[in-house]
């Protein structure tokens, strides 16, 4: 365990991103967001999450994937370049941490999608525990702990003082970088940061959200799927699509084309399940109502995915998808509703 | 991000095949012969598997691939004239490069379970594409398998896919008996006249065959019901699904049907597996 005093977290911050690109939240606009590090950006850490999460640096919101040339009745192809550059996210919170190893099952299972490899191989990860969980938090109900952050590299603030505990060799790498600006820490540190994660914890039990338990959606996926429960659940969204794109988790995908004039890019970008020209096909729709798409959305994360990941649910209770939804419909609603008490331990 | 860039092999990349042939079937079906830019075919597959075409600027779309992987000299696509990429697939001439990507998805159980079986073909329309990839393989591989019925059905004469292929070659095929039938009666059809599901109980095949169904849903639904009216398992039953696909290998989310993908768990599912999945294709 090594440490640093939070006045010198700028000195970290640029020995970081003087070498490489550095992303960390940071306040613009009135909001915090990812943003790259340069001279004058500051580290916001009061901010518990950010509005997008990190997933963005391995799953870009819009990524080329290849060019096509076209003259006559020829085409040529190019594919798209990854890129190589090495770079460190800093700040990323437990939850969204977890998300990325969701997005892992996904995107590196058979077949490996080679984009996101790419990106996933040159990012580090610097995930810093939450100090002050909020409300609208249930990470605890998908068993992460926010005062004990995964990543390549775990740390804490507490007080003036910022622990730092390399995970990876990814962060081991990093961290030997960075040795001369730390100083182990000694066990009275040590004890301090014990009493931080026994107070993160505390907060953590009071949370209005703390005793939601996926495991307590009852019934099999057919029972579940044909639920009269959906009809009433559904009726206020709006299908924005909102909760998707803040998602961390989510990692439905569009392909399409776009003409630039010299050349047509063929790019991927997020999608959502909540739109209706999502299933669209020549010969019609297998979701036209409302009803079918949110119900797509919730039996994804909550049924579908643990089933094909070894009962790992699409979801890390990060939020977002609570403080975000136009109309208060949130993925805690709908366990709350198909819960049954016996499946709680 | 800018920086250093290594160029992705990834399978989301197409490569380039070019069309050496254009069928006119049916006023809306066309089949494409297409072959490697050097010649040959662009990838190998088995039957009932799916290739992604595409056009710069215009699109990409999941087609399956009708001819047999035993014709090594190209591959066949039939395709429906039924959207953007359709209608421009259907301007297309000979010499036309197009992006391809596959093969995606199951193939029928060629080699395992309708080994040494007594076959029944069951198609409607354009739905003959796939089927049309097995009984080719079947014909290849005479001696594997049993007897062999085909029953196809169109609104029209005008509407049979490979009208002269049937006629010419699988009439004429030792073990092989072809049923067609047209929805309503027309000048200069001597045939069979009537919905496919009636014409299939008609026939009154034993219910040992086992069958493969491919077609517009609703035909298929009711061939499924005509078939368990007969005694036929829903073991015994293969059919294929269509959804919306973008990727083809089970990661940009839309053509699942419960937790199956149809372009990587799928196209092919035996009919019981179908009562396992929610009712939403």
């Amino acid at each position: 365990m090594l440490k640093l005093s939070v006045s010198r977290i700028p000195e970290l911050l640029a020995a970081i991103g003087g070498a490489r690109a550095l992303f960390l939240p940071a306040r613009s606009g009135g909001q915090v967001n990812f943003t790259r590090w340069d001279t004058g950006v500051e580290y916001c850490g009061e901010a518990l999450n950010t509005v997008k999460s990190a997933k963005d640096f391995f799953f870009p919101q819009s990524e080329n994937l290849l060019t096509f040339q076209t003259q006559g009745k020829s085409i040529s192809i190019t594919p798209g370049g990854v890129p190589e550059e090495p770079f460190v996210i800093f700040g990323a919170r437990p939850c969204d941490v977890r998300a990325m190893d969701i997005l892992d099952m996904v995107f590196l299972s058979d077949p490996q999608d080679s984009f996101y490899k790419a990106r996933r191989e040159s990012g580090v990860v610097v995930a810093m525990a939450c100090n002050a969980p909020e409300e609208t938090c249930f990470c605890g109900s998908f068993g992460i702990d926010a005062a004990d952050p995964p990543g390549d590299v775990a740390a804490w603030i507490v007080g003036d003082t910022l622990y730092w505990d390399a995970k990876t060799e990814k962060g081991e790498a990093l961290t030997g970088e960075l040795s001369a600006l730390f100083s182990q820490a000694d066990g009275g540190d040590l004890a301090a940061l014990k009493t931080h994660k026994e107070e993160i914890a505390s907060i953590l039990e009071r949370l209005p959200l703390s005793d939601l338990r996926p495991q307590s959606v009852g019934g099999s996926l057919l029972e579940l799927f044909s639920s009269e429960k959906w009809g009433e659940l559904s009726q206020a969204c709006l299908g924005c699509g909102a909760c998707t794109f803040v998602c961390p988790t989510c990692q439905c995908y569009d392909i399409q084309d776009f003409n630039t004039g010299h050349g047509v890019q063929r790019f991927r970008c997020w999608d959502s399940c909540m739109y209706s020209d999502f299933t669209m096909m020549a010969h019609g729709n297998p979701r036209t109502s409302r009803l079918e798409r949110f119900r797509q959305r919730f039996m994804h994360k909550l049924v579908y995915f643990p089933e094909n990941n070894g009962g790992q649910y699409s979801c890390v209770g990060c939020g977002r998808c609570v403080s975000k939804c136009p109309v208060s419909l949130n993925i805690t609603k709908v366990i709350k509703a198909f819960g049954v008490k016996e499946n709680v331990r | 991000m800018c920086g250093n860039q290594k160029h992705a092999v990834d399978l989301l990349i197409p490569t380039l095949g070019v069309v050496t042939g254009i069928r006119t079937d049916t006023a809306d079906v066309k089949t494409f012969r297409v072959n490697g830019v050097d010649g040959g075919v662009c990838f190998a597959h088995m039957p009932g598997q799916c290739a992604m075409l595409s056009i710069p600027g215009v699109g990409e779309a999941m087609f399956s691939i009708t001819s047999s992987p035993t014709n090594t000299g190209y591959m066949e696509f039939s395709i429906k004239k039924c959207g953007s990429l359709t209608d421009w697939l259907h301007q297309m001439e000979v010499g036309q490069q197009i992006a391809i990507r596959g093969p995606y998805g199951n193939a029928f159980p060629v080699e395992t379970a309708l080994r040494g079986k007594d076959l029944l073909f069951i198609a409607g329309g354009i739905g003959l594409a796939p089927l049309r990839s097995v009984i080719n393989y079947v014909r290849h591989y005479r001696g594997h398998y049993g007897a062999v019925d085909i029953v196809y059905g169109a609104r029209s004469k005008g509407d049979l896919v490979d009208y002269e292929e049937i006629k010419n070659e699988w009439s004429t095929s030792e073990g092989i008996q072809v049923h067609l039938t047209i929805d309503r009666p027309q000048v200069g059809w001597n045939g069979h006249v009537g919905f496919v599901p009636d014409y299939v109980k008609a026939l009154g095949f034993g219910p040992h065959r086992t069958a493969l169904v491919c077609g517009p849903p609703v035909m298929i639904k009711f061939v499924l019901a005509s078939l368990l009216e007969m005694g036929f398992a829903k073991t015994q039953v293969y059919t294929t699904l269509e959804l919306r696909m973008k990727c083809g290998i089970g990661k940009c989310g839309r053509c699942n049907i419960g937790s199956k993908y149809v372009c990587k768990d799928g196209p092919v599912f035996r009919c019981d597996e179908l009562d396992h999945l929610p009712d939403e294709y």
